[in-house]
């Protein structure tokens, strides 16, 4: 009984697994193939990375995504910090109903944020393009950072900034000191979740763009329209970035503890070593 | 005592409509041991707040040393503080706690790490520069959140009830400890608490408060033996609370008795209060005492029995070391020195 059911486990595992991960590998085997075909593997060839590589339209979106996800969550991630920190000091009330008014954006559906934003930059005459995109890149990746680090603020002890102050630094050292160091993984959070936002956003930016601006994700959706293996390329290359990334920030952490411990205890050994030539003289 | 370094002067505070300080007149001196006792709300770490910085008030003035600094921000007065919780950086190592206010102040590095080792010497943290600040007990956070405020060579260190969270036997170590620790720097401490003991046993100078207003300011001693009204009476120590009047000069009737005392300056049949400490009323033989009564209870606290003796006007709480059974008759006896005569309080 037991046994079966442990079973049906791994089955059921086996399964989600391969339905997250096939189609993935499916799309990275495919970039090989040497034929146009999407359903029969004729052969191993670098053709289509070399389409993507001559494609002016696909490298410039994969320019603007870039440069867009970078500097929207930078900006994002100063604003989302310090709304954030002046929230935490503010009447309870407050502190609430911005929290929730914070939520609406998150939970909003994307269409309408879209629209909305398209809109207002047609009323307020704003030729749409490039900054109309960065713009609303900031204001969508903003709410994200607050919730992530809106907490780290508030389970801070009160006192951390006085005692900061009390030392000697002025308001703004006892920000970048203590403040700051102290909500880290907080930030780091919202950056990541903003950097991830801004660079798969599609709904948004293609209602927000014009000028012929585009990013990845509008490309990638003009391209559907007709059979381009060229997809396969680049879906393989922001595959193989993120497994990357994750990888690093999950190894690199670890690694830094690990060279601490290291140091440590070299501390230690070196302590010992100058008590014993001590009790040799 | 030596010269005032810190000076209130009708000090209010208010918060919201709430006023949490009304009209505080308090002078502290160099190289003293001054302690705000109180019950919490009393205002006494919103007094503590105002002289750090980290509050301004909404009346009155606070000069140190003579020039007032209600809005000089607390990164530049001579103020450090040890917080409640401590405050300690997590992120930093002990060193770097104690270092922080020498680092903003760009001392030299190597001047830093003598001050920061001399410093944990004082407080007893030799040879722990690089310990992780969260790994430490409550006792030795204690340590480490003194010598961060101290090795800025402050004028004055505020101590928020830095020992509430630590327990009782380490308590009773670290107030030897503090004392000790404010000898040797030989500047200012105000201590804020509302522990009576930890008040009694450390300070120069008590300052009682309650309400926002100052009670009674003293010595232990005088606070403890010479309580200004019920209140003081009430909280420092045990007390039999007796409400009489004054006949004359050192005579006062109370429980429909007259009884000699030492107290003068009142005016004739004054109403007044007396207070009769536990440990100061003695069990006799019922005919040698004026006061006579049963004993309706009996508790064993360690040191001594706390006996409940009942009279035909009130119950007298006593403290002894003899042991009497319940439902002895047994007199009261307590000298002219032992009652104390204060004022009515005037609400």
């Amino acid at each position: 009984m037991k046994k079966r059911g442990k079973i049906g486990s791994i089955i059921y595992i086996a399964i989600c697994f391969a339905f997250f991960y096939i189609p993935i590998i499916v799309t990275m085997v495919f970039s090989f193939n040497s034929s146009k075909s999407l359903t029969r593997f004729t052969g191993f060839s670098l053709r289509w990375y070399q389409a993507l590589v001559e494609d002016r339209d696909i490298m410039s979106a994969v320019g603007v995504s870039l440069s867009i996800a970078v500097i929207a969550t930078a900006v994002a991630t100063v604003l989302g910090t310090i709304t954030a920190i002046g929230l935490s000091r503010n009447r309870k009330v407050v502190k609430e109903w911005l929290i929730n008014v914070n939520n609406i954006p998150i939970m909003n559906p994307e269409i309408v944020t879209a629209i909305g934003l398209m809109i207002l930059f047609s009323s307020m005459k704003i030729q749409r393009g490039y900054v109309t995109m960065l713009l609303a890149h900031i204001c969508f990746c903003t709410p994200y950072v607050i919730t992530s680090v809106y907490p780290k603020v508030r389970s801070l002890d009160p006192n951390l900034a006085n005692a900061a102050m009390d030392l000697g630094a002025t308001p703004f050292q006892a920000l970048t000191k203590v403040i700051v160091p102290m909500i880290k993984p907080g930030i780091y959070a919202g950056m990541l979740l903003s950097f991830t936002m801004s660079l798969d956003d599609f709904v948004i930016s293609y209602f927000v763009t014009g000028n012929g601006v585009a990013n990845i994700s509008i490309v990638v959706y003009n391209m559907t329209k007709r059979t381009n293996p060229t997809i396969n390329a680049l879906s393989a290359i922001v595959i193989v970035i993120i497994i990357v990334t994750l990888l690093i920030v999950n190894l690199v952490p670890e690694a830094v503890k690990k060279r601490q411990e290291k140091r440590v205890e070299k501390n230690k050994r070196m302590m010992q070593e100058n008590m014993d030539s001590r009790k040799l003289d | 005592m030596s010269n005032k370094i810190i000076e209130l002067k009708g000090l209010t505070k208010n918060f919201d409509d709430q006023q949490v300080l009304k009209g505080i007149d308090l002078n502290i001196y160099e190289n003293e041991f001054l302690t705000l006792l109180g019950p919490s709300g009393c205002g006494k770490t919103t007094i503590l707040r105002i002289i750090a910085g980290f509050e301004e008030p909404s009346k009155g003035e606070l000069l140190f040393n003579g020039i007032d600094i209600s809005k000089v921000p607390p990164y530049k007065r001579e103020i450090n503080t040890v917080f409640q919780k401590y405050a300690l950086f997590p992120f930093l190592n002990v060193h770097d706690n104690v270092a922080f206010g020498l680092n903003l102040k760009k001392v030299d590095k190597s001047v830093v790490d003598q001050k920061v080792s001399r410093m944990l010497k004082l407080v007893g943290l030799e040879g722990f520069e690089k310990r992780d600040v969260t790994l430490l007990s409550g006792g030795q956070q204690q340590r480490v959140a003194i010598a961060r405020a101290l090795v800025n060579e402050p004028k004055v260190l505020l101590l928020d009830e830095p020992l509430g969270a630590l327990d009782a036997k380490l308590r009773k170590e670290m107030q030897f400890e503090l004392k000790k620790i404010q000898k040797e720097v030989g500047i200012t401490f105000i201590f804020v608490t509302h522990d009576q003991e930890e008040a009694l046993s450390m300070s120069d100078t008590v300052v009682v408060m309650n309400n926002g207003i100052i009670q009674q300011i003293g010595s232990p001693e005088d606070i403890y033996n010479e309580p200004e009204n019920r209140f003081v009476a009430n909280f420092i120590g045990d007390s039999n609370i007796i409400e009489g009047n004054m006949i004359r000069d050192c005579l006062v009737c109370f429980d429909g008795i007259e009884f000699p005392c030492v107290d003068k300056g009142f005016k004739e049949n004054e109403e007044v209060e007396v207070v009769l400490r536990p440990e100061d009323i003695d069990i006799v033989e019922p005919e040698k005492s004026k006061l006579k009564g049963t004993v309706a209870s009996i508790v064993f606290k360690g040191v001594h029995y706390e006996i409940i003796v009942k009279t035909d006007r009130r119950d007298y709480k006593i403290h002894t070391t003899d042991y009497h059974e319940v439902g002895k008759s047994v007199g009261l006896s307590f000298t002219d020195e032992d009652i104390h005569v204060m004022y009515t309080m005037e609400n």
